[in-house]
């Protein structure tokens, strides 16, 4: 046990300072190269850097990494292969805006290492009532899940801060919910997760200094999925990701299909204190944010701090539901 | 800012996911199909999935009507 704590540290300080490190010189390197965009809800529209999918990897692979030289385990290899490579399907949206099908399909096939690896335990386990098992359909569910977690994380990313300190809450409390499970070295993994994100909160929050990005966005829902999976917690990890995925549900009940963020009307208005409101347009999607401001108008700070206290009151139900795994009805 | 049903909303959502959960291992997972006949294993599965989409179908059903009802609720205030 001794040993677990020593390594959480470890990995937990390269997870934290890598991304605390890199990101200010990835600010600077991405305003040289002119690679800025307008924040429209912002006083002015100042222009902020993008993407930090950059300084997110390399947090996740250092910290992951080093969290594989203590426990040379397959699972964490399939973290960071996947992690990996949903990178590469975000800074390929970010450099050419894709079609809303080409991430749910890209995503899919970042999937695949999980399965060739073989880091899975085919038996879904529900609190309550225990486990089924499902060989062939777990599969697909491998398949899903990645894609699924990946554009839940990129549907919140929406204003400032919200995916990253959105991400540290959900991660921070998988990994409690790990930790109550014993599976101690995936919750070290899932808290690698965290501090990354929470290094990245510090330049993302109102008013941010860089977006993610969809290169960033991905990692993050890539990277919690993936844990998910390797750590035999799927319906843990949905849990804590419940605002998210409220969202999610929001938006496509009310698109009826899937359509690129980008390509959707603005389902809130900017007023001239700076304050965001919900829009009275009837084709604009119902989203998170339009359903906490339908209410009254709220700043960009305001809307963040409701969603994360929502992030919060999932994660004590993520970790409630991980007591419930061992209690029997 | 209303933000209780949101809360309730992400509350009903666990709770579905528990009920669901338990209809799945208790019910669903052991039942067999051909009962006395020897179904075949994927025709078996097959139809277990059918009905596990149905249980989706109504838990997007219910968070759906719950979702209208809050917004219509946080319009109105």
């Amino acid at each position: 046990m001794e040993n677990q704590i020593i390594v959480a540290v470890l990995v937990s300080i390269v997870a934290f300072f890598t991304v605390f490190a890199i990101t200010p010189f990835l600010i600077k390197f991405l305003e040289k190269r002119n690679l800025v965009v307008k924040d429209y809800n912002r006083k002015g529209g100042a222009m902020v850097a993008r993407p930090g999918g950059i300084s997110i990897i390399i947090g996740v692979i250092a910290s992951e990494l080093v969290l594989y030289a203590f426990f040379p385990s397959i699972h964490i290899l399939a973290i960071v292969i996947t992690s990996s490579l949903a990178f590469c399907v975000g800074i390929v949206d970010d450099r050419r805006v894709m079609g809303g099908w080409f991430k749910p399909v890209a995503l899919a096939f970042c999937a695949i290492p999980i399965l060739l690896l073989g880091a899975y335990d085919p038996d879904l386990a529900f609190p309550l009532f225990g486990s089924v098992k499902i060989p062939i359909l777990y599969i697909g569910l491998v398949i899903f899940m990645i894609p699924i977690t990946g554009n839940t994380i990129n549907s919140i990313d929406v204003l400032n801060g919200i995916a990253s300190g959105f991400t540290s809450i959900a991660s921070f409390a998988l990994s409690a919910a790990l930790f109550v499970m014993q599976n101690y070295e995936i919750a070290i993994a899932s808290l690698a997760l965290g501090f990354v994100s929470l290094a990245f909160y510090r330049y993302h929050k109102f008013p941010s200094r860089i977006f993610p990005g969809d290169s960033g966005v991905l990692v993050f829902g890539a990277t919690y999925g993936s844990i998910a999976i390797v750590g035999h917690v799927e319906v843990i990890a949905a849990v804590a990701l419940l605002p998210a995925i409220m969202n999610s549900f929001l938006f496509l009940s009310s698109m009826k299909k899937i359509v690129e963020h980008r390509q959707i009307k603005n389902p809130t208005f900017l007023s001239d204190d700076y304050k965001l409101g919900a829009t009275p347009d009837k084709d604009a999607p119902i989203t998170i944010v339009r359903l906490i401001v339908a209410g009254k108008p709220l700043t960009e700070k305001e809307i963040g701090f409701v969603i994360f206290r929502l992030a919060i009151f999932s994660g004590i139900l993520a970790v409630i539901t991980a007591f419930l795994m061992d209690v029997r009805i | 800012m209303i933000a209780g049903p949101v809360y309730a909303f992400v509350l009903v959502m666990w709770l579905l996911i528990l009920a669901g959960g338990g209809l799945i291992v208790t019910i669903l997972g052991p039942f067999s199909f051909g009962g006395s006949v020897d179904l075949d294993p994927i025709l078996n599965s097959g139809i277990k999935v059918a009905i596990a989409l149905l249980l989706v179908t109504l838990w997007i059903f219910t968070l759906s009507t719950i979702k209208n009802w809050i917004f219509k609720k946080q319009l109105k205030s």
